[in-house]
């Protein structure tokens, strides 16, 4: 079982156009800020929206192909879809939630809920089988969603930002849960979400999409060392910039260049962690090759230690301790000598 | 109230229970009540449907339609009476072909009364249901799709229930106009006791004879009225 996919959407002034596989068994997060397009490429998969070009093909069969006047209804393609709030039939019991897909493709009744009661006993609902969807908490309609979506034992899984709608000690327990059934469900899955941490904890690949476009795919390790965008960069909390390399030094612009400890040839991304950075109130003595007069233009929390962003003749963010930052005098309109090691730079072709 | 209240108290409360034993009174009851029901079965037949295509789908003309389904509600119930001899009548555009093939005939039958009921009830149910429907919310049916629902078993077993509350309140509204028809039915199905002479023609015919029969009449047909409505809105309405 594999999935094979050219999602081509077009919509008033927005074009989707992503390129999206999936193996067996593997999970791949569609990952973008909002306005993306992926929940768009979620709906076109499942044939909610039809494509305007390109195709889908599960298991070598082909389901769209617009060239070729083909269209497959939802209602026959055998893909479990779990939305973004759920859509749990308010007027049905959780366990006539889950009996309904089976129901629909001639399950005797008594047999649909057998297996729906057994398959909630599975995701830990066997007490709230007979509840109706408003008697249950967010992360107790999550699983009876996604053991709806199951039920039917679907070619194609797909979520739509499965945790988003749950409150965060639930999300740290259903995550683990979801983790647990994805590993368990032998097909492909997608699953959308803007969230970071989701998106690596889940999936086995990442994809990210950027107005309608595959900016970027690898597994979490390539995406958080190497990204390829200023979005992703954010996601990953990385320095970002991209400029010409010649050995180990690379031009960022006319007046600034970094050098790093990767030797490069051509175009390249240079990022390095906002802790990489150091701050000092004069020149410091010694100096590293990466050193550089900056402006203070915002300071922030950020975990332990204290987001400074600074300007000058480049942006760039950098981790201090409060107590660095009470001792340097940080605050907006500071003047400061940055430093950066070598060492704490990468850079990779672009 | 008023009106109301007039009834009431003009009601010739002595020589009632033997003004309501009459066999006239009860045959123009049970008609009234057995063409309003049949009446409000057909709304619901042809007009939830009607109301979904009005809601869900995309297709040339839709506004005319949905104008052309509020044209009952303006229209005199006389003229409404007319247009249907016109279209069903013996030498009208489908009664000719009805009355050739079938040996089939709706006009001044109880049928007839269904019919005439039906056209000018019907808009009260279209409006109501489509309302329902586009206060749901269409992703419930797409959620149905992905699990293998036909579009009829996801009309059937997901939109029909949550809208459930929508085409209750319509199907009373819709019963509770056809009860009172008066000019569309007088007009097309005529005034035959026992065969199209229902509750308000009944109290028309005698308001030119007997002032207190009609007082009566339409007291009964009040009084049965808002007791079935009570009871309906009760059941259907309260509870969800």
């Amino acid at each position: 079982m594999s999935l094979d996919a050219r999602l081509v959407v077009r919509r008033d002034g927005f074009t989707l156009d992503a390129v999206l596989r999936a193996e067996a068994g593997e999970v791949v997060a569609l990952l973008g800020p909002n306005g993306a397009g992926k929940t768009t490429a979620l709906r076109a998969l499942a044939g909610l929206v039809p494509l305007d070009d390109g195709h889908i093909e599960l298991d070598g069969e082909r389901l769209d192909d617009p060239a070729g006047k083909l269209f497959t209804a939802p209602e026959h393609r055998h893909i479990g879809v779990v939305f973004q709030d759920y859509l749990l039939f308010p007027h049905l019991s959780a366990v006539e939630n889950v009996a309904f897909g089976p129901r629909c493709r001639g399950v005797p009744r008594a047999r649909a809920r057998a297996d729906a009661a057994e398959l909630l006993g599975r995701v830990g609902l066997a007490e709230h089988t007979g509840k109706k969807p408003r008697q249950l908490s967010g992360g107790q309609a999550q699983r009876v969603a996604l053991a709806r979506a199951l039920a039917t034992g679907p070619r194609l899984l797909l979520l739509d930002e499965p945790l988003a709608a749950l409150d965060a000690r639930t999300r740290l327990d259903t995550r683990a849960h979801l983790r647990g059934h994805l590993a368990g469900h032998a097909g492909p899955t997608v699953l959308v979400t803007h969230d970071p941490l989701d998106a690596m904890m889940l999936a086995d690949r990442l994809v990210i999409l950027e107005h309608g476009r595959v900016v970027q795919t690898g597994d979490a390790a390539a995406i958080t060392s190497r990204p390829r965008t200023d979005y992703v960069a954010r996601l990953v909390g990385l320095n970002l910039y991209r400029g010409r390399a010649d050995g180990e030094l690379v031009r960022i612009t006319d007046d600034f260049a970094l050098t790093t400890a990767t030797p490069q040839h051509g175009d390249v991304f240079v990022a390095f962690p906002p802790a990489a950075v150091a701050l000092y109130a004069a020149r410091p003595d010694g100096s590293p090759r990466n050193t550089w007069r900056a402006t203070v233009a915002a300071v922030s929390r950020h975990g332990d230690a204290l987001r400074i962003e600074l300007t000058g003749a480049v942006t760039v963010a950098a981790d201090v301790t409060p107590a660095a930052a009470v001792q340097l005098g940080l605050e907006p309109g500071r003047e400061v000598w940055a430093s950066l090691k070598a060492t704490e730079a990468t850079s990779y072709p672009a | 109230m008023l009106p109301l209240a007039g009834l009431l108290i003009r009601a010739p409360w002595t020589t009632l229970p033997q003004r309501l034993t009459e066999p006239g009174v009860l045959a123009a009851l049970r008609l009234s009540l057995l063409t309003a029901t049949l009446a409000t079965v057909v709304c619901l037949l042809l007009g939830v449907p009607l109301a979904w295509l009005l809601a869900r789908a995309r297709f040339p003309g839709r506004r005319l339609v949905r104008a052309l389904v509020t044209v009952p509600l303006v229209l005199p119930p006389v003229v409404g009476g007319v247009a249907l001899l016109l279209v069903f009548g013996r030498r009208g555009l489908v009664g000719g072909w009805l009355d050739a093939t079938f040996g089939f005939s709706l006009p001044f039958t109880t049928t007839g009364v269904v019919v005439a009921e039906a056209f000018v009830a019907m808009p009260f149910l279209v409006i109501s249901v489509e309302g329902a429907l586009r206060g749901a919310d269409p992703r419930f049916e797409e959620a149905a799709a992905t699990l293998g629902a036909s579009r009829w078993t996801a009309f059937r077993r997901v939109t029909l229930p949550l809208i459930g509350p929508g085409v209750a309140a319509g199907a009373v509204l819709c019963w509770a106009r056809a009860l009172g028809e008066f000019g569309a039915t007088i007009t097309f199905a005529g005034n035959f006791p026992g065969r199209t002479q229902t509750m308000p023609l009944a109290v028309y015919l005698a308001l030119e004879q007997d002032l207190d029969a009609a007082i009566v009449l339409s007291l009964v047909l009040l009084v049965v009225s808002v007791v079935i409505l009570a009871g309906l809105r009760d059941r259907w309405l309260g509870t969800s």
